[in-house]
């Protein structure tokens, strides 16, 4: 971590001037004063942070513990384990928990190997680059409300939908007109996700197509090296940070969708995630208690995953030190 | 369709290619043609849903509803007049302007607390800056749902349920985190020797942040203010728990569309498209900075 400051163009070792390593070393009260100074301008984002964000998770945390339904206040009390043992063991909420698996390990995996071969297509330069790359990012660009409607209502009616439309223009009146939403709800919701999450993950990925040391593929290529066997041993193990960066931010986000499982399907036919379904406890069903519960499952599960993202991310900060 | 946008004006990129180096074989570059073909096609059906949303959106509610689709219907903006006459009274403009008001003083607000952050943590680093820049990034995966109960019962028990200000503090803390991860990585772009050669001329700290710092990371600045101001104008989880009718944003505003039927096509459509078009436009005018950013300035 304290790389020793070198003449190496490390964007993070470059700016550790000697007056910092002065303040970092405390020698007595006045140099404590300056550990102070140097961190004063830090304090008010974390107060902030601390303030609107733990203060929230906590209370969460102790409401869990409680047996508690806003519509009987007087019942409330300490109910112990009996809120998480209620969510592990209802079958509703047991199927929110796999809905939420499944739907974030589909929708980053697909988005990803289509991302994958979209940035590939866009490395080599043809007429109107620019314009594909502006075309390929509208969609992740759309409101998200708006795009679970522009998919539900535009694209997934049965009766007047641009699907079922192509189908009976080219099919003609005999055309199956299938309910897609009603028959495939959790495909419709995923369809419609990864549709609006291709696009981030070609953008990163494209980034690191571009990052890639041009020479050593130069020198493969007249080493006889064919396009697959340079794609499989230089460019996959060079994009591979930057996979593992698009499948841990695509599923710190796609773990918390709320907006398309609400409006594409309002979490019925079973594609309520635990988002949807920890609104529904509280905002509806009123059940305080069991909503925590959920919630503070739902920060479990995430935390396993932030771990491994935070561990990605301090992977590349090392990499960009070392550089 | 596919004609008309091909014959797009795109010179600007379209040199770098043949005249690469020696010229290729004749089979490399029709695989080229072939495989930039592709892309095309690709990019079209990527948008296809859009350009169908548009073209709906300009459509009568009569013609908009039509299987098989309509090509020839005549243009018209009745979708966008119904859209902004909804509801008889002011329509989405309250809606929008709470979405506006939300997202510029969120932003402001994430701009003045991160500045000083990222300062502390890129150009004068305080001792472990590193654990500090992860605690900011650890706040940012837990997910809202988490603490949306805590927050909603103080709302509901103080003044500020469906008030738009405890959006604004909350889409603060909502952005505030990736703000400072990304300012410090703009920040951190400082070449060093300019501040110090500064600071030998005599230049005191508020000289150096205004006339050194701020030039060099202005760009950087600005598009983490525009990737805040998107992420606030989206959300929709928060508004649609804490605001009811007078702080309501236009996410919500659009969620009354969920249920309406066939007969309000182009309406949900207009409805659409108006409520993203801040977002389109500001991230088409930011396409590269918006990676940088949304990788956590990871990606360069």
């Amino acid at each position: 971590m304290s790389t020793p400051t070198t003449t190496a163009p490390g964007a993070h070792d470059r700016k550790r001037p000697p007056a910092t390593q002065a303040a970092a070393a405390p020698k007595g009260p006045p140099n404590r004063l300056r550990g102070w100074v140097t961190r004063a301008p830090l304090l008010p984002a974390l107060v902030f942070l601390i303030i609107v964000t733990q203060l929230p998770f906590a209370a969460t945390l102790v409401v869990s513990f409680f047996d508690w339904n806003a519509l009987y206040p007087e019942a409330r009390s300490f109910g112990g384990f009996a809120n998480y043992q209620e969510v592990l063991s209802d079958p509703a909420l047991r199927d929110s928990v796999v809905t939420t698996a499944v739907l974030t390990a589909v929708v980053v995996l697909v988005s990803l190997v289509l991302g994958l071969l979209l940035a590939l297509l866009l490395d080599r330069s043809f007429r109107g680059r620019g314009v594909v790359r502006t075309l390929l990012i509208a969609p992740f660009l759309l409101v998200p409300v708006a795009a679970a409607l522009l998919w539900k209502h535009v694209l997934y009616n049965p009766e007047y939908g641009l699907f079922n439309g192509v189908l009976s223009w080219l099919f003609g009146d005999d055309a199956p007109q299938p309910e897609w939403v009603a028959e495939m709800p959790l495909g419709a919701v995923e369809m419609a996700l990864i549709w609006q999450w291709t696009p981030f993950m070609m953008l990163i990925l494209l980034a690191g197509l571009q990052s890639r040391p041009a020479d050593s593929i130069e020198a493969a290529r007249i080493d006889g090296a064919g396009a697959w066997q340079i794609f499989r041993y230089l460019t996959l193990p060079h994009l591979r940070r930057y996979l593992e960066l698009g499948a841990l931010l695509g599923s710190i986000y796609i773990v918390q969708n709320f907006d398309a499982v609400f409006t594409i399907t309002s979490g019925g036919l079973g594609t309520a995630n635990l988002p949807y379904t920890i609104y529904q406890t509280f905002y509806q069903g009123h059940e305080y208690g069991l909503a925590s519960a959920a919630g503070v499952l739902v920060v479990i599960g995430s935390l396993v995953i932030a771990t491994l993202a935070l561990r990605v991310v301090s992977s590349l900060f090392r990499e960009e030190v070392r550089a | 369709m596919s004609a008309l946008t091909a014959d797009a004006p795109e010179a600007a990129s379209s040199t770098a290619g043949p005249k690469a180096g020696s010229a290729p074989p004749r089979s490399i570059r029709r695989k080229n043609t072939a495989l930039g073909l592709l892309a095309w096609v690709c990019g079209l059906l990527f948008v296809l849903p859009i350009a169908w949303m548009v073209l709906t959106s300009l459509h009568s509610e009569s013609d908009a509803a039509t299987n098989p689709p309509s090509l020839a219907a005549p243009l018209t903006l009745d979708g966008y007049r119904a859209f902004f006459d909804a509801g008889g009274g002011a329509g989405p403009w309250p809606a929008l302007a709470n979405s506006l008001m939300a997202s510029v003083f969120s932003t402001l607000f994430v701009l003045v607390l991160a500045l000083p952050a990222a300062y502390a943590l890129s150009i004068r680093p305080v001792r472990k800056w590193r654990d500090v820049l992860f605690f900011f990034l650890s706040t940012k995966m837990l997910p809202i749902v988490a603490g949306l109960l805590p927050i909603y019962l103080f709302a509901k028990n103080t003044s500020f349920l469906d008030n738009i200000w405890l959006l604004v503090i909350l889409y603060t803390s909502m952005n505030l985190p990736i703000a400072v991860w990304m300012m410090q990585s703009f920040l951190a772009e400082v070449p060093p020797a300019l501040i110090e050669a500064a600071q030998i001329d005599g230049a005191r700290l508020p000289t150096v942040l205004s006339r050194v710092v701020a030039p060099v990371a202005a760009p950087g600045i600005a598009a983490t203010a525009l990737i805040c101001f998107i992420f606030s104008w989206n959300e929709m989880l928060f508004a649609r728990v804490l605001t009811g009718v007078v702080a309501q944003t236009a996410p919500v505003f659009l969620t009354g569309f969920i249920t309406s039927q066939g007969l309000f096509l182009a309406k949900v459509c207009a409805a659409s498209l108006v409520i993203s078009l801040p977002v389109l436009a500001a991230g088409f005018a930011a396409q590269d900075k918006l990676v940088q950013g949304l990788s956590l300035g990871a990606v360069k």
